[in-house]
């Protein structure tokens, strides 16, 4: 095995071997390079975090045409550095009349319920921690840990502003659920499977390609589920003070924080995966870099996107959000289903494929926003530009 | 001893402590938080058993949504969860039946032959998970039952709308 080719096993190889030459059982060998491997992708994910932080921070003060962090280091590259240390020397407050245990364990929680997210992505075509057949179905799965982690820091911080914003929380994130796992499923059905490596390796012409309208409809759900603006009704600090970490401090609340950050990435690694070919790309075959940095770049686009959204838009009613979800993008997310999978049983295996699933797309659009315009015509809305106000007039 | 018997025997160690962590509480929502622990438990034995899709299936359905929507249920009903003493004592009669069922399984189980059999070992999943659906959806399969519990489903779905629906004001 060449080491350029496939760094990480050859590491694992010349570690497998160091412990065949002390007489190590080949099932102790297998369990160890497991546990290693899963340590080498927690920690890849639990540092990428330090610098998506700073990031983050760079691109949102663009959008608000300011600098951002430029003061300690090179372009500000160890303020995230700064702000830990700070964040682990504050004191840890737990609340009288806490439930202690729910409360030190929700922030763990969050964390780990986004890293068993990194589990099944495959980085490159040997790189992937396990490739399980139920791959998207997994995702699916640990995602309810993040609701778990929410609610169980709502309620154990004894704190009505807390549980408020875990209701909020759970309203919104089941709510979401829906449509981001009814557009998982056109993916899957493109690919004919669940397993993430198989539906990169189906994608020779891009899923946005065939499924443009799943692809964003997924985007706008996965966002809701991270909580990040517009759909920040969870923290929504004008209302209920910071939502459900309202009594956390120090790291307790840093862990959350990190947890909103990586999250927000995986949602851009899990939109290149499903919808912009993964791994994919010249050479990546055959040097395994080449695929963990083409997976990266595309990454990048859905987290971008997501920044985007995050430093345009003000906070959506929480109404308008329920409705936005069970009233469109529900709807819309079935019938996209409904029609990918006619159109890809008629059309799948011939060379109109791309263009049936698009006009089929387009026919959805046009529906949806004929639709639209219908009842937006309908509602009446309360002018409030042309009304008589009392005006303060000087005597 | 192979690292797979320990996570066995630690799976199993967590099952059991937690399910009685669950039964002697006296705050539900800490009752429901065991139950978690418990049912997270299980979907770890079907990992060890190489029942991935299942082990998933454990994990969404039970933690994801019963779980969740029991926790929900109790925060919402009751103003005081924390209870100092537990309301109805009925250990002796759920122990009887407990141990009764208990012990059935076992007198069950250990007449089936293949008890002693070592496991066949599952060579490619990937086409397992295919005969699922196949057999799920296939008219000579169970299509039949699948179609029966989605209408149920339906139903209920529908008759929580009716129950959930405004009353229209009186004039």
């Amino acid at each position: 095995m060449n080491f350029w080719e496939n760094p990480i096993g050859f590491i694992g190889e010349a570690i497998a071997d160091l412990m065949r030459s002390l007489h190590i059982g080949p099932e102790v060998i297998n369990f160890v390079i497991t546990l290693l491997s899963v340590v080498v992708v927690a920690s890849f994910g639990l540092l990428l975090v330090i610098f998506l932080i700073w990031l983050e921070r760079k691109v949102a003060a663009r959008f608000q045409d300011r600098i951002g962090p430029n003061r300690a280091g090179p372009y500000g590259l160890l303020q995230t550095f700064a702000d830990m240390v700070k964040l682990i020397t504050k004191e840890d407050s737990i609340p009288e009349k806490a439930d202690k245990l729910s409360f030190n364990i929700a922030p763990i929680l969050s964390v780990v319920a986004v890293l068993l997210i990194w589990a099944v992505v495959p980085f490159a075509p040997a790189w992937i921690g396990t490739d399980l057949n139920v791959g998207v179905l997994y995702i699916a799965a640990v995602g309810s840990f993040g609701i778990l982690s929410i609610l169980m820091a709502g309620w154990s911080s004894n704190n009505k502003y807390a549980l408020l914003g875990a209701f909020r929380a759970v309203a919104q994130l089941i709510s979401y659920e829906v449509p981001m796992l009814i557009t998982l499923l056109v993916p899957v059905l493109l690919a004919r499977s669940m397993g993430m490596n198989d539906m990169v390796r189906d994608q020779s012409t891009w899923f946005i390609v065939l499924a443009p309208l799943a692809g964003i409809i997924f985007l706008v759900s996965s966002i809701a589920e991270i909580g990040r603006t517009p759909f920040d009704l969870i923290e929504a600090e004008s209302e209920i003070v910071a939502g459900y970490h309202t009594e956390y401090t120090g790291m307790k609340f840093g862990l959350f924080f990190a947890a909103e950050f990586l999250h927000a990435f995986t949602v851009g690694v899990l939109f290149a995966l499903l919808f912009l070919g993964g791994w994919r790309g010249p050479g990546a075959e055959q040097y395994q870099l080449l695929g963990v940095f083409y997976l990266m770049a595309k990454a990048s686009i859905g987290y971008f996107i997501v920044m985007w959204v995050r430093s345009t838009l003000p906070r959506i009613r929480i109404d308008h959000m329920l409705a936005l979800n069970w009233k469109f993008l529900t709807p819309a997310s079935l019938a996209i289903l409904i029609i990918t999978a006619i159109l890809e049983k008629a059309y799948g295996e011939t060379s109109a494929r791309i263009p049936a699933l698009l006009i089929g797309n387009l026919a959805v659009v046009l529906v949806s926003w004929l639709v639209l315009r219908a009842a937006s015509r309908k509602t009446k809305r309360e002018r409030v530009t042309f009304k008589k106000r009392p005006v303060a007039k000087p005597a | 001893m192979q690292p797979i018997q320990l996570v066995f025997l630690f799976a199993a160690a967590l099952i059991l402590w937690a399910a009685f962590m669950m039964v002697t509480r006296s705050n539900l929502v800490h009752a429901a938080l065991f139950l978690i622990v418990a049912l997270f438990g299980v979907a770890v034995f079907f990992v060890l058993l190489e029942a991935g899709f299942l082990a998933v299936l454990q994990v969404l359905v039970y933690i994801g949504a019963i779980a969740i929507l029991m926790i929900f249920a109790v925060m919402l009903t009751r103003g005081d969860v924390i209870e100092e003493e537990i309301v109805n004592r009925g250990f002796g009669w759920a122990l009887m039946l407990a141990a009764l069922f208990c012990f059935g399984l076992i007198i069950l189980v250990g007449q089936w032959p293949g008890v002693n059999e070592a496991a066949p070992r599952i060579v490619e999943s990937r086409d397992l998970i295919q005969e699922l659906g196949v057999q799920m959806f296939a008219p000579e399969g169970y299509v039949l039952p699948v179609e029966v519990a989605s209408v149920l489903l339906l139903g209920a779905i529908i008759g929580a709308l009716v129950v959930a629906r405004p009353q229209k004001k009186e004039k």
